[in-house]
Formats: C-alpha cells, sequence, structure tokens
C-alpha cells in the first residue's frame, strides 16, 4: 500500500489506533473487574467501591475456595468430563471424515451418507424428546450423561471432509503405488497433514464441553454431579419461576458473596485462559481452510 | 484406482459416529410423537393417548405463544444485524491499522470473549451491572440515577442484544478479514496511481471486494431467526422480565422440565425445529444459486 503523510491521513491512522484499543479494552476490562472484585475485601465490594482495583486487597476468596469440597468436586467432574469427551469426539470425527472425504467412485454411498450427517445437524427431536431418550438409556446421573450427550459436533465434521478433499490428489496415488492401506494412508498421510483442522476442532471441542451447564443441569439430578459450570451458574443465576418483586431481586443480588463468586467465575475461566493462546494460532488458519473450497 | 476393496473399511470407519447419530439423534426423532399425544410418562410413547393437534391448538390459545415467538423473532434479528454490521465495521477498521504489532494485539483481545461460556459472562455481566457495579458508578458521575438493568423489562432485550454481539464480533471478523486478503492489492495499487485517497479506496476497492461475503453471511443467518440464544437468555433472564425475554427455548424448558408438561412443550419445540428446518434449507438453496457456496 502507498504511504501517505499528510496531516488529515496521520489524525486518521491516530484515531483509528485509539478506537480499535478502545474496542479492544472493553473485551477485557470485565474479565479484569471480576479478577479486581475476587481479590477485594467483602465489605468494599458489597459497598459498590471496587472499580479496576481490589480494594483492601485479599486471597481469602481463593483460600475458602481451596478447602471447599463441592467446588473442587465439580472442577474434577468438568475435567474428566472434557478429557473422555474431546478424545471421543477426535476419533469419531477424524474416522468419519476420511471415508466422508472420498469421491463416490472410491466410496459409492458417500453422498447417501453425506445427506443423512446434513439432516442430523439440521434437524433434531427437541428438548423434551432428547431428554426421555437419555432417561430411557438410563445415562442420567452418569458421566457417559455428559460426555455422549454433546457428541459428535457434525460441523466439525464437515471441516474435517473439506480439508481432507483439498489435499493434492497425487499424495494420495503415490502412497497407493506404494501398497498402503486405508487406515494406513488415513493415520500415517492425511491425519498428519490435518493438523490445522484437527488443533481447530479439538480446540472447539475442549471449549464445548469445558463451557456446558445445561446438561449438567437436566442431566443430573443430584448436585454432587454437576459439572463446574453448571455449579457455578446454580451460585450466580438464580431462577424461581413464581413471580417477584423488583425488591426482592435487589435482595437476592445483594445475598449473594460476591467477592468469593467472582473468584468461582475467574478460575472457571482459568483453563480456557491457559489453552487460548496456544490453539489461537492453529484455529484461523484451521477455520478458513476447512470453510473455504477451491 | 483399484480403491473398490477399500470400502469395507470405510464403512468400518463411519460405524461409531453412525452409532452415535442413531442413537443421540435420530431416536430422540421418534419422541416428537409426543407432540401428538395426551403423553402420561407411566404409560410411556407406546401406551399415551393420541389427541392429534390438540396441543398445538391449545398452544396458539395461550396468550404465552405469541409473546414468545414475538421476543424470540426480535431479539433474533436484532443479533443477526448487529453480528453482521459490528465485525464488518471493526474487520474494516483492523485493516486500515498498519502497526501490525497492535493489530495482532487486538486481534488476541477481541477473540477471547467468543471462549467463554454464557454462564461465566451472565456471572461478569450480573456484577458489572449491579447497582453498585462499575457501569452505574460510571452512569452516577453524569448524574444518572442507578439503574437495575436485569429487573427491566424494557431494556432486557437490547442489553441480551449487545452483550451478545460484544461476546462475538472478535470472532466473527475472522471470516472477514480472511475476505479481505483475497482482494487483490494490485487493485489498491492501481487506485492510488488514479489518485484515490484513503477513504475512497475503502469505498470502491475494498468494500465492492467484500460485499458478496457479507451477503453470503445475511443469507445463511436467515436460519437462525428462531434462535435467540438459549444460554445467554436463560442465564441472565429472571421473571421480571419474561414479558420481553422469554424465548421459544426458555419457554420450553420452563413448561417441559420444570411444569412437567411434556406433549405441550415438544409440540412447540417441534413447531421451531421445523420452521427453522425449512428456513435453513431455503437459505442454503439461495446461497448455492446465487452466491455458489456449497457446504461440502
Amino acid at each position: 500500500m502507498v504511504r501517505e503523510g499528510t496531516f488529515g491521513s496521520r489524525m486518521f491512522d491516530v484515531i483509528l489506533l485509539a478506537t480499535l484499543i478502545g474496542i479492544a479494552l472493553v473485551c477485557v476490562l470485565p474479565i479484569w473487574y471480576t479478577l479486581a472484585l475476587s481479590l477485594s475485601d467483602k465489605a468494599a465490594a458489597a459497598a459498590g467501591d471496587v472499580s479496576l482495583w481490589p480494594i483492601g486487597f485479599t486471597t481469602q476468596s481463593y483460600d475458602t475456595i481451596m478447602t471447599d469440597a463441592r467446588f473442587i468436586n465439580s472442577f474434577g467432574i468438568s475435567l474428566l468430563r472434557v478429557a473422555l469427551g474431546a478424545t471421543i469426539n477426535f476419533v469419531v470425527i477424524v474416522l468419519m471424515a476420511y471415508p466422508l472425504s472420498k469421491t463416490t467412485k472410491d466410496f459409492r454411498p458417500r453422498n447417501v451418507f453425506m445427506w443423512l450427517l446434513v439432516f442430523c445437524m439440521l434437524f433434531n427431536g427437541g428438548l423434551i424428546p432428547w431428554y426421555m431418550t437419555i432417561k430411557a438409556y438410563g445415562l442420567m446421573n452418569t458421566i457417559w450423561a455428559l460426555v455422549l450427550a454433546g457428541g459428535v459436533q457434525v460441523f466439525h465434521v464437515i471441516l474435517v471432509v473439506n480439508f481432507f478433499r483439498n489435499l493434492p490428489k497425487e499424495l494420495e496415488e503415490a502412497a497407493l503405488v506404494d501398497g498402503a492401506g486405508p487406515w494406513y494412508m488415513l493415520l500415517q498421510i492425511f491425519a498428519p497433514l490435518a493438523v490445522p483442522v484437527l488443533a481447530t476442532i479439538t480446540l472447539f471441542s475442549i471449549v464445548y464441553h469445558w463451557n456446558e451447564f445445561f446438561h449438567g443441569l437436566v442431566l443430573m439430578s443430584s448436585a454432587e454431579m454437576y459439572p463446574l459450570q453448571t455449579y457455578i451458574q446454580q451460585l450466580v443465576v438464580v431462577i424461581d419461576t413464581t413471580t417477584m418483586t423488583e425488591d426482592e431481586y435487589k435482595k437476592l443480588s445483594e445475598l449473594s458473596n460476591q467477592t468469593l463468586n467472582a473468584a468461582k467465575i475467574f478460575i472457571a475461566m482459568i483453563p480456557v485462559l491457559v489453552i487460548y493462546p496456544f490453539l489461537q494460532r492453529f484455529f484461523i488458519h484451521g477455520i478458513t481452510l476447512g470453510s473455504v473450497k477451491e | 484406482m483399484k480403491t473398490r476393496a477399500f470400502e469395507k473399511h470405510y464403512y468400518l470407519m463411519l460405524l461409531p459416529g453412525l452409532i452415535w447419530l442413531v442413537l443421540f439423534n435420530m431416536v430422540p426423532m421418534v419422541g416428537i410423537v409426543m407432540a401428538f399425544q395426551d403423553f402420561n410418562p407411566g404409560l410411556g410413547i407406546f401406551g399415551s393417548e393420541w389427541i392429534g393437534l390438540e396441543n398445538f391448538e391449545f398452544m396458539f390459545l395461550l396468550g404465552d405463544s405469541k409473546t414468545v415467538l414475538y421476543n424470540t423473532v426480535f431479539i433474533a434479528v436484532l443479533k443477526i444485524a448487529g453480528n453482521l454490521l459490528v465485525p464488518l465495521v471493526f474487520a474494516l477498521m483492523l485493516n486500515e491499522l498498519r502497526l501490525q504489532v497492535v493489530k495482532r494485539w487486538v486481534q488476541t483481545v477481541v477473540y477471547l470473549p467468543h471462549f467463554l461460556s454464557w454462564v461465566i459472562l451472565s456471572g461478569i455481566l450480573l456484577d458489572v451491572f449491579a447497582l453498585k457495579g462499575p457501569v452505574n458508578q460510571l452512569l452516577s458521575a453524569f448524574g444518572v440515577e442507578p439503574i437495575l438493568f436485569f429487573a427491566r423489562a424494557e431494556l432486557f432485550p437490547y442489553i441480551i442484544v449487545g452483550s451478545d454481539v460484544w461476546k462475538e464480533f472478535g470472532f466473527n471478523t475472522i471470516i472477514y478479514l480472511a475476505a479481505l486478503t483475497a482482494i487483490n492489492p494490485s487493485l489498491y495499487e492501481a487506485a492510488a496511481m488514479d489518485g484515490a485517497r484513503r477513504l475512497q479506496r475503502l469505498w470502491h476497492v475494498t468494500l465492492p471486494g467484500i460485499s458478496t461475503t457479507v451477503v453470503l453471511l445475511a443469507v445463511l443467518s436467515l436460519g437462525n431467526v428462531l434462535n435467540a440464544g438459549f444460554d445467554q437468555v436463560f442465564n441472565l433472564y429472571n421473571p421480571l422480565v419474561y414479558s420481553t425475554g422469554d424465548i421459544i427455548d426458555t419457554w420450553v424448558y420452563r413448561a417441559g422440565l420444570v411444569n412437567l408438561q411434556f406433549s405441550l412443550a415438544t409440540a412447540m419445540g417441534l413447531l421451531k425445529s421445523v420452521v427453522s428446518f425449512v428456513l435453513i434449507v431455503i437459505s442454503y438453496m439461495l446461497a448455492s444459486k446465487f452466491a455458489n457456496y456449497r457446504i461440502f
């Protein structure tokens, strides 16, 4: 691009820079505020003195959490769910995507399966039938309800299919001449080349399983089986199906232990904050490659 | 190529995924019949009495359903518009930024909220918009009386839309930025040679270059007209804002799993699924016809 040094152009640059930094700050400040709140004194938080810096700095909330058996228990359930869920998703998606990336010449019913997949992505039985089915399988109150109910994201299968299809045909032909079978082809040639898109879907499924709260809420009847997000949801969000007045709402929000809740919210964010920078460089690449066809 | 022999291995590879689809996606579709029954959990779907379209008739008689439908479409349409336009403007601004270091930093930061759950973000928003929270502190500096944001029905839909756009605009920018890199740089050079200034280049080169992407995304978003976002509304609403904040999905949850009106909730859910399905199919047809878009 041609460089321009005119005064107007420079002013434009300065305003642009300030605006963009401002927008970025709007994205992080609420998270920062939560951190400040979690490190503040209870009374200062309740009085509304905290803004962007902790008032009466204390790590008391975090100390309390470390001895809170229910919090630690639900944290463990979430970790287990992520480990099992993301692994199963990964294996199933890779296995499914490979045959579907073939042409109908190599795999005749390919299109039938593809349309079946798309139909399942777009249409489902709805909440109540889904709930009844899981109940009928006897999965209620088990970790498998959480792991399996989220299950295979059809859209991710399609991302990987598109990625596989864009790999050069010559690779496959060369491997075939060398006598490679379908499993060798998938595991030794296709999967290693698809690292950007596989990293992307893995990040998404880790984040999905970590963030999902609803399955915990409806499929677990005892609170001891709640994953972390459901546990936090029960703490922070008040659900009362009866009527409520504005004063009652105000009282309820004042009753909650703000600093402790803020600390729990912040800890629940940590896993995402930790894996995010490592996988960020992959996912942009992965999304654009998988969704754009030649 | 003698690859026909591979087919049996291909079936084997598909098997785990297909078993999952059958068990967790197709079997629940059988449960849709509950919408046409007076479902009794003791008798099951094979023993319950068939009542035809009575659930649907009853649903339309309820005053609730009109409110809920209106709220859903109102919130969803505003969200669609916001999630198309805000990322576009943001991507154009980012594209004009010359400091690459700042650009990368800004990008990293704005993508982040997308990866946090609505449970976490609701917790944060409830604190930020609390009676003594930072937003009210800021407002009081301008002499505005503190507002109990989440208890005000007239504000609720706009808070929902605003916070959703806030969460997603960064992530939605990715697709626009990808489209921007596809614009031929020689077009900019040619425009500069002809004496076009920055805003003129933006108007005559960048915008036309990205317009097909915008139109495509707009068409594809048609299928979301009944998706106002369960997780978000569910975690932010309360009985005070049901009149403007209750959407189809939250209504189905309350009717079905809280008040145990299984048939009624299934009927409402089915209506939503069918309408959404039809809209998505239409939008994909339009997209493939006019923009040559295909999902695979």
